[in-house]
């Protein structure tokens, strides 16, 4: 594959398969494969979002169970997301539900950190007062806690979400599904061309991404935090992740 | 009138906050709790909104068991002060003034109209009713917290060390202004510090405590600096230093306040 | 325990692979992040561009990474020279920030210090800098050691030889204690790593010790 020399070729090659209408219609049309490939991450997300948000938001709020969080962050990073695919491929068998639950258990830690993270650093002085003025706890939760631990809380998701785009490509690899589809056809027949396609699109889809994440988390930002800079918005993202 | 009858405080881990206290505060008084730290002072301010739950004994406010309210309704219906202002990094300051009154459900925009005069009552400009906390030095923040405690205009304000965070020029400052602001609202305030100056400065009755919030002394400040109770209390207030132990000397015919140092503190009016 | 024993020498040969595909580009992230790092810190204008380029490229997925570099540096993709420059780039990408983070958070007190007590812009880079700065960029090090370790692994579905192999293989063939041996020594490998990092940060900086991730 790609041999030293016509090196340039094979960009024009891939983009000229994704310009080819060709390619655009039919089963394996690349606007399926896309679609296919936002939804599955999107639903992983989802699940992810709704177990990890709560969970991580009553672990900052109590502080019971930090110690879990942290290890489960740290420990996470370590794991081949490759390794967790393949084995639940052989133990769950070809479908779509063994990538789906590799994917939401690779999604959770940083979820759950970003949340619980978030929660936590919000100003204990500030939860008093607010307590010491007669909100009720919901009040707190929804008007003080959230809003200020929302910049890093999507900082979580942010990372989950490229976390999860990048694992749904070698999803691929156990299950026919996704982008990574055009990346491993492209394998099987030597076809750089398909191969480097799948590829630009994967890496433009996860760039469109991060920079929405991006958008909404210094939107969250500037509410949580009025009037001063922007939290500089890699820090949440330091601590979890592993494409 | 505020009353603690017998209260006790254990906290899970068997560490004793308060072994065994009572007190009755009469209204429209202003009672100092004065205490170094971890004495207890602030478990007894917080059973009052019932932030913290006795482990026996009651709290009453004109009669009626604070465990027999609302803790939420309750605590709207009370001033609370806290150092720093604890007040919500994220929304402004007519906002942060006016958190209580939404909440009780009246307008936004009278909320907000309400929270500009009370803003002139604790002697802040309303061009600043726009800021954020953040953007105003710890002394406007502080007075912010105090126009927020008197929001839901409450019988009762708790003040938590509210000047422990503001250099001391600032602190003068507040507790002059708090006197004259209670000689016109005259509410029945519960002031907690560790600064026996302040609790001289503004309670008409002040109770010097020691660990496990047991009573050492109690009276007005010219009681306790006359008779201190005792060893702890003497040292506590500093009796005997230099500070405390005044003298006149006569100067070009006025009486001139000297302390132990012999350095001048003031003269005597005429 | 009984695949493991049969195929010891392939499983002791792709943690060979392993190895250097891990130690190699961890190496060049820190040789590249370091001074990039301090420009990022120092300079102002310097510091938008470097990090939201090395941000956006952390987000480009590792598969389709691999794929794009090879035919920019013209090897095949299964080549290790493609794995090393890709997690070359990952690793500079988080380095960057953290370094840039590190230098950012040596007292500008302490440089003036060093400048009045006569140090030469180099020696106070080497004396002071690069010491009060080693805390934070150990443990964004920390985070590229254990994300390295486990990013070289994708390069087995492209044919880059590596504890990856194990993945692939078992797969293909079915065989579980394939797939478990690849994922218990890719964590035992990145924990190793870790405690090597920690192990010399100790060494390097006796007066404090390393902060934790």
């Amino acid at each position: 594959m790609a041999p030293g020399g016509g090196d340039v070729n094979l960009f024009a090659e891939a983009i000229a398969y994704l310009l080819d209408p060709a390619s655009w219609t039919g089963a394996g049309s690349i606007g399926l494969r896309i679609l296919e490939h936002l939804a599955f991450s999107g639903a992983v997300l989802l699940v992810a979002a709704a177990i990890g948000v709560p969970a991580g938001v009553l672990i900052g709020h109590t502080g019971r169970g930090r110690g879990l969080v942290i290890a489960l962050t740290s420990g996470a990073r370590a794991i081949p997301t490759l390794g967790l695919l393949t084995i639940f491929g052989l133990l769950l068998g070809i479908g779509i539900e063994a990538p789906f639950l590799a994917l939401v258990v690779l999604a959770l830690p940083p979820v759950l950190a970003g949340a619980y993270a978030g929660v936590e650093s919000v100003d204990r002085l500030v939860i008093g007062g607010a307590r010491a003025i007669g909100m009720t706890e919901r009040q707190i939760l929804t008007g003080v806690e959230l809003p200020l631990a929302s910049p890093v809380l999507i900082g979580g998701l942010r990372s989950a979400a490229l976390q999860v785009i990048s694992t749904a490509t070698l999803a691929a690899y156990i299950s026919d599904t996704g982008l990574g589809r055009l990346i491993f056809a492209g394998l099987k027949t030597r076809d750089y061309g398909v191969m480097l396609a799948g590829s630009l699109l994967v890496a433009l889809l996860a760039l469109v991404v991060e920079l929405l994440f991006q958008a909404a988390q210094s939107a969250a930002s500037r509410r949580a935090e009025p009037i001063s800079t922007p939290r500089t918005t890699g820090r949440a993202r330091a601590s979890e992740r592993n494409p | 009138m505020i009353e603690f009858a017998s209260v006790r405080k254990e906290y899970p881990g068997g560490s004793v906050a308060v072994e065994d206290f009572s007190l009755t505060i009469p209204s429209h008084a202003v009672a100092v709790l004065v205490g170094s730290s971890g004495c207890g002072k602030t478990t007894l301010l917080r059973m009052v909104n019932r932030m913290v739950d006795p482990s026996s004994g009651t709290v009453s406010i004109d009669g009626v068991d604070v465990r027999s309210m609302d803790p939420v309704k309750l605590r709207r219906s009370i001033g609370y002060v806290l150092q720093a202002g604890g007040l919500l990094p994220h929304r402004t300051i007519a906002d942060n003034v006016a958190t209580v009154p939404v909440l009780e459900g009246r307008s936004r925009r009278q909320a907000r109209k309400d929270a500009l005069g009370l803003l002139e009552r604790v002697g802040l400009d309303t061009a600043l009713a726009d800021r954020y906390p953040a953007q105003l030095s710890g002394g406007q923040q502080q007075r912010v917290g105090v126009a927020r405690a008197l929001a839901a205009d409450p019988n009762i304000l708790l003040m938590d060390e509210p000047f422990g965070a503001v250099d001391p020029i600032v602190r003068d400052q507040l507790q002059t202004e708090m006197r004259s602001l209670q000689a016109e609202l005259g509410k029945t305030i519960v002031f907690v510090t560790h600064d026996i100056d302040e609790a001289f400065a503004l309670g008409d009755e002040v109770l010097v405590l020691r660990k496990g919030a047991e009573i050492a002394q109690r009276g007005t400040p010219a009681e306790i600096l006359a008779n201190p109770a005792d060893e702890f209390v003497a040292s506590f207030v500093g009796a005997g230093s230099a500070r405390r132990t005044l003298r006149i000397r006569e100067v070009g015919g006025r009486s001139v306040v000297v302390d132990g140092d012999d350095r001048p503190t003031g003269v005597l009016a005429r | 325990m009984n695949w493991l024993s049969q195929n010891l020498h392939i499983v002791g040969a792709l943690l060979v692979d392993h190895l250097v595909l891990s130690i190699v580009p961890i190496a060049l992230a820190i040789l590249v992040s370091v001074p990039l790092g301090w420009l990022a810190a120092r300079y102002r204008r310097a510091r938008t561009p470097l990090l939201t380029g090395t941000g956006l490229l952390y987000a480009i997925p590792s598969l389709p990474l691999f794929i794009i570099v090879a035919p920019l540096i013209g090897v095949p993709v299964r080549s290790p020279v493609t794995i090393v420059v890709a997690l070359t780039l990952y690793g500079v990408a988080l380095l960057v920030r953290g370094a840039a983070d590190a230098f950012g958070s040596v007292p500008r007190e302490t440089m003036l210090a060093a400048d009045a007590m006569g140090h030469a812009a180099w020696a106070r880079f080497w004396r002071v800098e690069l010491p009060l700065a080693g805390p934070v960029l150990l443990s964004s090090l920390r985070v590229v050691v254990v994300s390295t370790v486990s990013l070289v692994t994708v390069g087995a579905v492209v044919g880059a030889s590596s504890l990856g192999t194990l993945f692939t293989d078992g797969f293909q063939r079915g065989i579980e204690a394939s797939i478990l041996t690849g994922l218990v020594l890719t964590v035992v490998v990145a924990f190793a790593l870790d405690a090597i990092v920690v192990l010399a940060g100790r060494l390097a900086m006796p007066w404090r010790r390393a902060v934790a991730t």
